[in-house]
C-alpha cells in the first residue's frame, strides 16, 4: 500500500511504468548527457582546461629549480622582505613554490602571452587561488604541475592561499603582474 | 531468541524493544553531538563575520575541525545507525538480529567519537575534517575516528542480518519495503565508504605514531575522499528514504512506480562512490579522462538517479493527495497539505532546498572545468550546508516529531514552536547556503580565518559585495543556530518532561505483516491505475529551467578568466 510495507503488486517489476514518468526519465537522460558532452567539447573547444602535465618532485628538487628560476629572471625585489619579482624569459617557463606562509618569488607577466608555470608545494598541500580572476587550483606536495597560462588583462593580481596550511594560512598572499 | 515486542497504538508501528532501546540511544548520541557540533557552528559563524572575528587564529581551526567532524560524523551517522534499525527492524517487524553486537555498535561508536573530540580539543589536531596529510594531528585523533567507523560498520552489519532474519522468519511477504530498500542502499554505500576509510585511516595512524615513513599526499586526497563525499552519499539514500517514509506516514503516499524508485536507488549503488572526484577536479595527480568520467558519476548516472527521486517523491504525495480529492487546478494538493504539521513542512523544504540549491550547485561544482571557478571557495561549503544541512539534517529533524510520540513515547512539547521551526531552520539555512555560495563565486576563500589578509606581506581588497555576502552569512548563519538550537530544546525538553504516552500492547511474538498482494486482489480491479502528477511536473521542469539557466551560466563566467591548458 505505502512506502514503508512490502509493494502490494507482488511482481512489482513487472507493472507498467507511466508515461509521465518516461517523460520525465528521458529528460533527465537527455540533460546528464549535455552535461557529460559539455566538458569534453569545451576540452576541444574551451579555452580554459585544467593542464595534464604533471612530473613526481622532491622538496629539495622542486626548490632547487625555483631558485634558479629567480637567479635568472629577477628584476628588482619588494616589500622589506626582499621578495624578488621575476620576469619570465622569452620560452615563458616560470616557477612559482608554495610553502608556510608564502609564495615565492613573485612574477612579472605579460598580457596576452602564454606561460607555462609550474607550481609545486614544498611542506603541506596549498591553494592556488588567483583574485580578482579567480581561479583555483590545489597544489600538492610532491607534484609539480606545470599549468599553461594566458594573462587576459594588466594588473596586480593576488594569490591567496586557499587551502588551509596552519595558523599562518591567511599571511599567505602571493602577486602577479600583468603588464 | 527471548524478545518481546509492542505495537504503537498510534501508528501501528510494531517495535522490538532491545531494537527500540538501541534506537533511541543512538538517536540521543546523535543529538548530543549535533548540540556539540551546533555550538561550534556559532563560534566559527561569529569569527568567519568580518564584523565580528570573534576566535583568534588557532582556536578557530580547532572549533572549525570539530565543527566538520561532528556534524558530518558523528550526529549524521549516530542517526543513521537509529534510521538503518529502523528500516529493518521495526520496518519488517522482526526481531534485531545479535541485539549485542549492536550495543558493540553504539559504544565504539561512542568512544571514538569522544577520543577523537579529545584529540581535538588538547590542540595538537587541527588539521581540519579532511585531516589531509603530510599535516598531522595526534594518533588518536586518528584512531578515534578508526573506532567509530568500525562501529558503523558493525550497525550495518546487524542491519544486513536483520533482513536476513525477516527473509527466514518470514515477517513479510514479497519484498522488502521501498523506505527499507532505500536504507539498504545506504548500508552498502556505507560499507564501501567505510572500508575506503579504513584503507587510508589506518596507514594514517601508522604514519602518526611513526611505523610509516611517508603517505603520498595525492594518494591520500583520492582515498581519503572516498571516505568524505561517499559518507555523503550514505546521507543522500538516507534522506531519500526518510522523505519516502514520511510522504507514506503523512499521506499514505504510494510510490508512483515501485520499479522506478528502486532502479533509482540502484543507481545510487551503483555510481554515487565515484564521487570522490569531485574533490580532485583541480588537482595535478589525475588525468582529464579519469576526472570527467568519474566526477560525473559515469555519465551523471547518480544526478540522473537525484533528478527521479526529485520527481517520484512529490509526485507519490500529489497522487495520495489527488485520490482524496484535492484535484483542482495544479496545486490544490501541495496548498492544502498540512504545512502546520513540522514532519511535513520540514521534509518538503529539505526535498525543495536538497534538489533547487545543494543538487543543482553540486553538479555545477563538479563539473571538470567549472571546478577551477569555486575549488576551495566558500562556495563549497555553501553547496554542502544545502545538501547535508538542508538535505540530511533537517529531514532527520522532520522524522524526529515523529519518532518522538511513537519510539520515545513522549508528546511534543510547545507544539506552535515546533510547527516554527522547520521553517526557522531550513529556510536559513537555505538562504545562508546562497550568501555562502555568493561569497564564494567573489573568491572568498573556506577554511580562512582573516579576509584581510593581516600580517601578509601585501594588500588584497575583497570587492565589497564579498563583505556584505559574508555579512549575511554572520546573520542568517546565526538565524540557523537558533533554529537548530530549538529544536535540540524541544526535542530534548519533551523527551524529559513531555507527557507520557501509552506504549502499547506486548507480546512474545512478532505479529507478520499481513500480505499486501492479497489485499490488492481483494480490494483491486487488477488493472494498474497511475494517477496523473501535473503539478509535480510543473515543478520538475521548474528545476530543470534553473538547472540549465545556471549551468551555462558558470561556463560564461568560465569563459571570461584567463587562458589555461
Amino acid at each position: 500500500m505505502s512506502a514503508i510495507l512490502p509493494p502490494s503488486e507482488r511482481l512489482w517489476w513487472k507493472t507498467p511504468i507511466a508515461g509521465q514518468e518516461w517523460a520525465w526519465i528521458g529528460i533527465a537522460f537527455v540533460w546528464a548527457m549535455i552535461m557529460f558532452v559539455m566538458m569534453i567539447y569545451w576540452h576541444i573547444n574551451g579555452k580554459q582546461n585544467l593542464s595534464n602535465e604533471v612530473y613526481k618532485t622532491t622538496t629539495e628538487m622542486f626548490t632547487a629549480k625555483t631558485e634558479a628560476f629567480v637567479k635568472e629572471n629577477t628584476i628588482r625585489t619588494e616589500t622589506d622582505q626582499q621578495i624578488p619579482v621575476a620576469k619570465p624569459n622569452a620560452k615563458g617557463e616560470a616557477f612559482l613554490l608554495a610553502r608556510l606562509w608564502s609564495w615565492y618569488p613573485i612574477l612579472e607577466l605579460e598580457a596576452g602571452k602564454t606561460y607555462k608555470i609550474h607550481l609545486s608545494a614544498v611542506d603541506y598541500n596549498h591553494g592556488f587561488s588567483l583574485q580578482p580572476t579567480n581561479i583555483n587550483i590545489q597544489v600538492v606536495p610532491g607534484y609539480e604541475h606545470v599549468v599553461k597560462m594566458t594573462p587576459t588583462k594588466a594588473g596586480t593580481y593576488a594569490i591567496v592561499c586557499n587551502e588551509y596550511c596552519g595558523i599562518g594560512h591567511h599571511t599567505m598572499l602571493g602577486r602577479i603582474y600583468v603588464k | 531468541m527471548a524478545t518481546t515486542y509492542r505495537t504503537c497504538p498510534r501508528t501501528g508501528l510494531q517495535f522490538d524493544l532491545d531494537a527500540d532501546k538501541l534506537m533511541r540511544w543512538n538517536a540521543v548520541a546523535g543529538v548530543l553531538w549535533l548540540l556539540v557540533g551546533g555550538i561550534t557552528a556559532l563560534l566559527v559563524i561569529l569569527t568567519r563575520w568580518p564584523a565580528i572575528k570573534l576566535l583568534p587564529a588557532d582556536q578557530f581551526y580547532l572549533i572549525l575541525t570539530a565543527h566538520g567532524i561532528d556534524m558530518l560524523i558523528l550526529w549524521i551517522i549516530f542517526f543513521e545507525m537509529a534510521v538503518l534499525y529502523f528500516a529493518s527492524s521495526t520496518l519488517l517487524r522482526c526481531r534485531l538480529a545479535t541485539p549485542k553486537l549492536a550495543w558493540t555498535q553504539f559504544w565504539l561508536m561512542v568512544v571514538g567519537g569522544i577520543m577523537t573530540n579529545v584529540a581535538i580539543f588538547q590542540g595538537e589536531s587541527s588539521v581540519m575534517f579532511t585531516s589531509y596529510v603530510p599535516m598531522q594531528a595526534a594518533p588518536h585523533f586518528y584512531l578515534g575516528i578508526i573506532l567509530f567507523a568500525v562501529g558503523a560498520l558493525i550497525g550495518c552489519g546487524v542491519f544486513f542480518g536483520t533482513l536476513v532474519v525477516a527473509k527466514r522468519e518470514k515477517t513479510y511477504t514479497g519484498s522488502i519495503p521501498l523506505v527499507t530498500f532505500g536504507a539498504m542502499t545506504a548500508a552498502i554505500i556505507a560499507v564501501f565508504t567505510i572500508a575506503s576509510g579504513a584503507a587510508i585511516l589506518i596507514p594514517t595512524f601508522l604514519w602518526s605514531v611513526g611505523l610509516i615513513k611517508e603517505i603520498d599526499a595525492q594518494l591520500y586526497r583520492m582515498v581519503w575522499w572516498a571516505l568524505g563525499h561517499s559518507s555523503q552519499q550514505i546521507n543522500v539514500s538516507a534522506h531519500v528514504a526518510i522523505w519516502y517514509l514520511i510522504a507514506a506516514v503523512a499521506f499514505g503516499a504510494k510510490p508512483l512506480s515501485e520499479k522506478v524508485s528502486r532502479f533509482a536507488f540502484l543507481l545510487y549503488i551503483l555510481f554515487l562512490q565515484l564521487a570522490s572526484a569531485h574533490h580532485l577536479l583541480s588537482d595535478p595527480g589525475m588525468s582529464a579522462e579519469w576526472k570527467v568520467l568519474n566526477t560525473s558519476y559515469f555519465m551523471y548516472f547518480a544526478v540522473l538517479a537525484s533528478m527521479i527521486h526529485g520527481f517520484t517523491v512529490p509526485g507519490a504525495i500529489e497522487a495520495a493527495q489527488r485520490k482524496k480529492g484535492l484535484t483542482n487546478g495544479l496545486f490544490e494538493w501541495l496548498r492544502k497539505a498540512p504545512w502546520g504539521n513540522p514532519v511535513f513542512s520540514g521534509m518538503f523544504i529539505s526535498l525543495v532546498g536538497f534538489g533547487f540549491i545543494g543538487g543543482i550547485s553540486g553538479v555545477v561544482l563538479g563539473t571538470e572545468q567549472i571546478n577551477m571557478l569555486m575549488h576551495n571557495t566558500f562556495y563549497v561549503p555553501g553547496h554542502f550546508h544545502a545538501t547535508v544541512v538542508v538535505g540530511t539534517t533537517l529531514a532527520f529533524m522532520s522524522i524526529t516529531y515523529l519518532l518522538v510520540p511513537t519510539l520515545f513515547r513522549r508528546e511534543m512539547l510547545f507544539p506552535k514552536l515546533c510547527q516554527i521551526q522547520p521553517y526557522l531552520y531550513g529556510l536559513s539555512m537555505i538562504v545562508l547556503s546562497l550568501v555562502m555560495m555568493g561569497a564564494g563565486t567573489l573568491g572568498v576563500s573556506r577554511r580562512h580565518w582573516d579576509m584581510a589578509f593581516s600580517g601578509a606581506p601585501f594588500q588584497y581588497e575583497w570587492p565589497g559585495s564579498a563583505y556584505l555576502m559574508m555579512g549575511l552569512t554572520g546573520i542568517f548563519g546565526v538565524l540557523a543556530v537558533i533554529g537548530g538550537g530549538l529544536w535540540i530544546g524541544l526535542v530534548v525538553l519533551s523527551l524529559l518532561f513531555g507527557k507520557k504516552l501509552d506504549g502499547g500492547a506486548t507480546s512474545d511474538k512478532p505479529t507478520p505483516i499481513p500480505d499486501q498482494s492479497a489485499a490488492a486482489h481483494a480490494s483491486g480491479t487488477g488493472s494498474h491505475e497511475h494517477v496523473a502528477v501535473p503539478g509535480t511536473v510543473v515543478l520538475a521542469i521548474t528545476l530543470l529551467t534553473c538547472f540549465v539557466l545556471y549551468y551555462f551560466v558558470n561556463w560564461k563566467y568560465l569563459s571570461e578568466v584567463w587562458g589555461l591548458s
